[in-house]
Parts: C-alpha cells; structure tokens; sequence
C-alpha cells in the first residue's frame, strides 16, 4: 500500500529531520539512510544547520527546505510533560497542515504474534479534536479542555480515507466515534463520513462506536479494514493495532498533507528509554522510507527494501531486542541488525 | 487498631435490580447461588417498570434509591433506557443520584474460556462523574463544534485515593495511572498530578505507582497485559480501556463490574439485555455473578466469595457444562446448577 501522492514531480531531495538525542530517532534514521545509501537509491538527505530545539518551535529554515523538498524523513523529538512548549512533533504537523496520518499494521511472516490475519490501515485526523491545544484552568482545582471538530477538516479526512481505500483496494472503511455521549462533535465527524461514503458505493462503510472498537480489536482484529477516526481514537486504535502485530519498532507511518509527507515511525514515540543505547529497531523507520519510495513513485527501490525486510524476519533469526522472544533469537544491535537488512537486498 | 475497625455486620441487605431482558433469568441464578453458599444476604428487590414511567419522568424511583443508600449495597441486571421518550439515562440518574463516582472493571483470563490471552489479570478504575461526559458542546459556528472536556482536582484525587485503596484491599501489587499528558497538558496534566499526589501518599503503602500513556497502555494491553495490574484513569480513557481489556478476556458476558458511591456500592453486570435470547433459559450469568462477587468482597465476605469463585471457575474449565455464547449448549439452570454441584464437593473434599 502507498499514501497517494500529492507530488507530480519527482523530489530527489529529502530533508531529514533526525529528532533530538533523547530520542531513538538518530539512531533509527541513520540506519534508514544507510539501508537507502546501500540500495543506491536516487535520493539525497538535506538536514537544517540548526536543528530543531524543544522551546523553539519550528524555525524558517526548516519551512524554507520543506516547501522546496515537500518530503521530509523524521525522527521524534521529546517534550517532557513538564514543558509548557507544545511538543515540536504536533507543531511541525500543523505547521505543514499534515492533515492525515496513515499507518499500516500487519503481520509479518517470521514475527511472532498472538493474532494472525491482521492488516489495517488506520487513517486518523491529524490537526484538530483534543489535539487542539486549547485548555484552560477555570478556578484552581478545574480544567477545561476543548475538543474542535470541524466539518471541513472530517470531510478531508473522510475524503483521504475513502480515495486511499479504492486506490488501494480496499474493501471497507470504519469510521470510530463516540458519537453516543459526544453527540455534537463525534455527531458532526460521523456524518461527514457518511456524506462521503454514499459517494462510493462499491466501498463497504460501517460506523462503530470506540470502546465497542477497542475491544473487537482485541478478539477479532481480522474484521477491519481501512479505518478513518479523529485525532485521538487514532492514537489509540494505532497504539492497538501496532501492540498486536508486533510493536512499535515495527509498524511505519507517514503525516500527509495537500503540499507534502513525513514519514516516521507508526508510533510516534519518543522511546526515550532506548535512546543513545544502539538497541532501537529501525524496522519501522526504514519501512516508513519505504512508504516514502512509493510516494515518490520508486516503487522498485521500495520492493526491494520491504522485500529484504520481510526475508530477513522470515529467514533468520536475527531480532533487534523488542523482538527478543528466547535463545532461539539472536539480539542484535541497531547497528547489526541494519547491516543485515542491507545484506539481505536483493541485488537490482 | 481494633477499636477503630467496626466489625462486618452478620446480616446484609441489598438492593436487587433485576432488570430487563435477561436480567431477571440471570439474577435469579445469583440468587440461588448464593442462597446454596449461606450468604447473609437478604435481598430488597426492585422492579423498575421502565414502560410505565411517564415521559420526562426518572426511570428509578426515590424509594428504589433510598433502598440502596440505606442498605449500602445494590446489585443490579442490565436495564435499557427506551429511547426518545424524554427520560434520563437509567446510568446518569444512578450516577447522579448516589454519586457513583469510581467504576471498577476487573478482567483476569477465565480457565477454559478460548481466547489468545491467558494472562490477564488487570483491573480498570475510572473516574465516571466528569471528563469527556459532561455533556457540555456547542456548535461555534455552522461547522464546527466545541465539546467541553472538565477534569475537577477533587474528583481526580477521588478516584486516585480509591484505586489505591483498591490496591491495597486486593492485595495488588501496582498502580498505573493512564493519561494522554503529553497533549492535554493541563486536563490530564492535572490528573497525572492528582495520581502523583496520591502516590506519595501511599509511597509506604507496598503498591508501586508507574505512569502511561493511554495508547502504550492500550498497545500493552494487546501485547503483553502481564505487564500491567490496577490501572485508574480519566472517565472516557476508563470506557475504552475497560472494553479493551473485556475484550481481551472473551467479552462482556464474562467481566463483572463495580460502581462506588458516596456511602454506597451497586454492581452490576455491563452487558447488554440481550433481547434475542429472552425468556429462553439461555443467558449467561457469569458477568452478573463475579460482579455480585466483588460486592461480596467489599463486605469482607471473602471466603464466600472465593468458594463461589472457585465452582465457577472449575466449572468452566472442565468445559461440560456452559452457555451458548461462550461455546456449549446447557441452560442457564443447568450451568447454575453446576456451580451449586461444585460448590458442595468443593466444600466436602
Ligand atoms: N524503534 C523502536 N524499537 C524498539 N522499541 C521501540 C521503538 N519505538 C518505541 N519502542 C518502544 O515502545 C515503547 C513506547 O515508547 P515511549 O517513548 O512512549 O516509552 P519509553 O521508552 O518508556 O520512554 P519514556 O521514558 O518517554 O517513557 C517503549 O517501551 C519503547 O521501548
Ligand atoms: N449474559 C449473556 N448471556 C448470553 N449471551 C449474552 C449475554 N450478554 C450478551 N449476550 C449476547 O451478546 C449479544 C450482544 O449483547 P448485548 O445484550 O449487550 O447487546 P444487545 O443485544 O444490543 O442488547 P441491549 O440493547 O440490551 O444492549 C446479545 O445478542 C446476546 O446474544
Ligand atoms: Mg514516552
Ligand atoms: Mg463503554
């Protein structure tokens, strides 16, 4: 599956954001940018001079080189909780308008999980619901926080999920609500995606309340589709989908917007307690680029690398330490295991 | 000391709401199950006529209410709202009405019950009178809505104070507070600040405190939920997770369910009133059972509870005797039978 592109020309430059150092995001996308290095793939990395800093928001230079490239690799960058900056990773989205977020989980051959059968795309709202920002205390002791639901910004999403399904295949779109207790909000983002979805007919919808969702996912995830939801069920039905086909180290992800893409990790977390360490799986991140390739219609290179990937987890034993189960897994390094997915490219 | 310790009465009543649909099949099952284990309960029944109220009216009647404030104690079968008739949720005017503000899903892996899991044991505590529930929206403009979200310090370090109290009862080994704090800086930022609090409190308590975030914990949760054990957060986190966990454990018929209140406790069973099996002997009473369990508990009836846990926890696993939506093919007398059976050899041997 690909995220469609919004590009006609193709982009040899990528600008690359690393994510700082108390991230896994350095090590991940180097190894990124060895595995593209290595399958001598067309393209080249630009990196800002000065990198992106928590209090700092994102700066012109940054702007500047991705309106010119319109596609950007990204690690994550760590707010504490205790910053009162709102983390750089939301702003870098809403500064591009980075309006949907696309993740696709599913099993891999040779990846042991309890559920099998699983491949969902999950496509969630990425701007707006309680991501908003707009919080405010009332008197000590209550808070207030807004949830904004727009017409115009679930009727783009419902739109992106409904364009991605039949360029891709895909049989079924689920729209997760609340629209029960929330009858306004979720109320509005449901009919939107019904407005859509009488526009394709030959796309099976159905709607399904969120906690109903959580737990379908969790006895029977084989039933979903293309699922489309605003911001917050997102992050939870891709926390979900990603625990039950093997983690977070595993699962790629892009933020799409009408001028551009970046791509990272399905689970955008910061893995702090990994960081700096060399033990990170960069298998995410180096799908993620993957996806990237398609985007820019290199779907040749993408093959491959998804193809050395998958013959690396189906073939060997070799395991970054997520992915440790037993003896019969050899743990590898951020480092080694990159190495042997660079060896296991097929020659082109 | 012992002097501040009341001793547990010999003798409780409790507020029995049957139900609608199913509830009444099931809760007579509860009944002679726990009349066979010498429970010291006297039940004070109460059946909500939901077709007579009149429009506008609340479901539950002030007297039915004043029952389970003064018993302390109410157990209560799943009961629909009829729609469009103008009435309050039967859930909101319980909530309201006897300021339930914590709810307490527990959900352990059932021997015998086929599902992927079989290590789960985890309990969900959820702030259940704020949050995402305050029913406050407003459409700003045409197109776009506002929908209020309000978490209060006191009922943050309520539900805080209760799961640890939990903890503490059950003898549970942590506490993780489940939060998005990363966004919602200063919503849930006071929340994770309340549980902060709390922690401290009880930092001698023997109960580890950790914090989450709702999509790691929910990523857990599918992955490897051995990691996780009493988890307390914010009401709509609460909903979602509670199912999550429900579902990991073969669904909704299985998961009991407590609410506590000011001064008073009401379980009740979560699913639905399951229309399409009605009057036919087939309902499944686990779920109305263990949460009728967790009652038990909470009076410091313990051994009962565990001896009753025990039967039907065997019964299970020896797979003969079960209901339809969980696999087998007996009634709902021929299972609850089968738990008495078992409860008496259990007792004998
Ligand atoms: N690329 C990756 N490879 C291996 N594990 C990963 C990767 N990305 C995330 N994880 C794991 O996913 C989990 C969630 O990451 P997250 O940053 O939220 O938590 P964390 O590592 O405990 O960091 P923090 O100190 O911020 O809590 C972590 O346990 C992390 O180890
Ligand atoms: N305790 C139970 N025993 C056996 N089957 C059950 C039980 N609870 C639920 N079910 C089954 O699961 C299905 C869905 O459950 P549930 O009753 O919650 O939804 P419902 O049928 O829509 O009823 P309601 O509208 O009252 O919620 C039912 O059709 C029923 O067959
Ligand atoms: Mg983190
Ligand atoms: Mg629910």
């Amino acid at each position: 599956s690909f995220p469609m592109s919004a590009l006609e020309d193709h982009k040899t430059q990528v600008l690359l954001l690393r994510g700082d150092s108390d991230t896994i995001g350095k090590e991940a996308t180097t190894a990124l940018s060895q595995v593209l290095h290595a399958a001598n793939v067309p393209i080249s990395f630009v990196t800002p001079k000065v990198d992106l800093q928590i209090d700092g928001g994102v700066t012109q230079e940054v702007v500047d080189l991705f309106s010119e490239t319109r596609v950007a690799v990204k690690g994550p960058y760590f707010t504490p909780i205790s910053s009162k900056s709102e983390s750089l990773n939301i702003q870098i989205r809403r500064t591009f308008d980075l309006f949907a977020n696309v993740v696709h989980a599913y099993n891999m051959p040779g990846v042991h999980t309890r559920h099998k059968g699983v491949d969902i795309v999950m496509i969630r709202e990425n701007t707006e619901g309680e991501y908003s920002g707009l919080e405010h205390s009332v008197v000590p002791g209550v808070v207030e926080s807004l949830k904004i639901i727009t017409e115009e910004k679930s009727m783009r999403i419902a739109q992106y999920a409904f364009q991605y399904a039949l360029a891709n295949n895909r049989k079924k779109v689920t729209a997760v609500h609340k629209a029960n207790i929330m009858k306004s909000a979720d109320g509005l983002f449901l009919e939107c995606c019904r407005t859509v979805a009488n526009k394709y007919p030959f796309i099976h919808f159905e709607s399904m309340i969120v906690d109903n969702t959580c737990m379908q996912l969790a006895s029977r995830p084989q039933q979903f589709d293309v699922m489309v939801m605003p911001n917050l069920y997102g992050n939870i039905v891709t926390g979900i989908a990603t625990g039950l086909v093997g983690g977070p180290g595993l699962v790629p992800g892009v933020n799409v917007g009408m001028c551009g893409a970046v791509f990272e990790q399905g689970s955008r977390h910061a893995a702090k307690s990994l960081a700096g360490r060399g033990v990170a799986n960069p298998t995410a991140t180096i799908l993620s680029g993957a996806l990237m390739l398609r985007y820019l219609k290199m779907n040749d290179h993408a093959d491959r690398i998804e193809k050395a990937v998958t013959t690396l987890f189906r073939e060997t034993n070799y395991r970054t330490r997520d992915m440790v189960l037993d003896d019969s897994h050899k743990d590898l390094s951020t480092q080694d295991f990159t190495k042997a997915v660079i060896d296991h490219l097929e020659t082109s | 000391s012992t002097a501040t310790t009341a001793a547990a009465p010999s003798q409780y009543t409790v507020t029995l709401f049957p139900g609608d649909g199913i509830g009444p099949e099931i809760a007579e099952s509860v009944k002679r199950i726990f009349n066979a284990a010498d429970v010291p309960i006297t039940w004070d029944t109460h059946i909500i006529d939901v077709h007579a109220a009149k429009p506008g009216e609340d479901l539950i009647s002030k007297e039915a209410l004043d029952s389970v404030r003064r018993n302390g104690f109410g157990l209560k079968g799943p009961m629909a709202t009829p729609i469009g008739k103008g009435h309050r949720s039967l859930n909101l005017t319980l909530r309201k009405e006897l300021g339930l503000y914590a709810n307490v899903r527990p959900c352990v892996s059932i021997p015998g019950v086929d599902t992927l899991y079989h290590d789960v044991d985890v309990v969900t505590v959820r702030e259940n009178t704020e949050g995402e529930y305050s029913g406050l929206e407003h459409v700003v403009f045409p197109g776009v809505v506002e929908s209020l979200k309000v978490i209060t310090r006191d009922a943050s370090m309520r539900v805080c104070e209760y799961a640890f109290e939990y903890a503490i009862q059950n003898n549970r080994k942590r506490v993780t507070a489940v939060h998005k704090a990363s966004v919602m800086k200063l919503s849930d930022g006071l929340f994770l600040e309340c549980a902060n609090e709390v922690a401290e409190r009880h930092k001698d308590s023997g109960i580890e405190f950790q914090t989450l975030l709702i999509d790691n914990a929910a990523s857990l949760l599918v992955s490897n939920p051995a990691l996780l054990d009493v988890m307390v957060m914010p009401n709509l986190y609460g909903d979602i997770i509670s199912d999550l966990c429900a579902g990991l454990i073969g669904g909704l018929g299985l998961t009991p369910s407590g609410n506590m209140g000011t001064g008073c406790m009401l379980a009740e069973a979560v699913h639905g009133t399951a229309p399409d099996i009605v009057g036919q002997n087939r309902a499944n009473p686990t779920a109305l059972l263990m949460s009728a369990l967790m009652m038990l508990r909470h009076m410091q009836l313990r051994p009962q509870a565990q001896l009753i846990e025990r039967s039907v926890y065997t019964v299970l696993q020896e797979g003969v005797v079960r209901t339809g939506d969980i696999g087998g093919t007996s009634t709902t007398t021929e299972y609850t039978d089968a738990i008495i059976r078992k409860m008496d050899q259990l007792r004998a041997s």
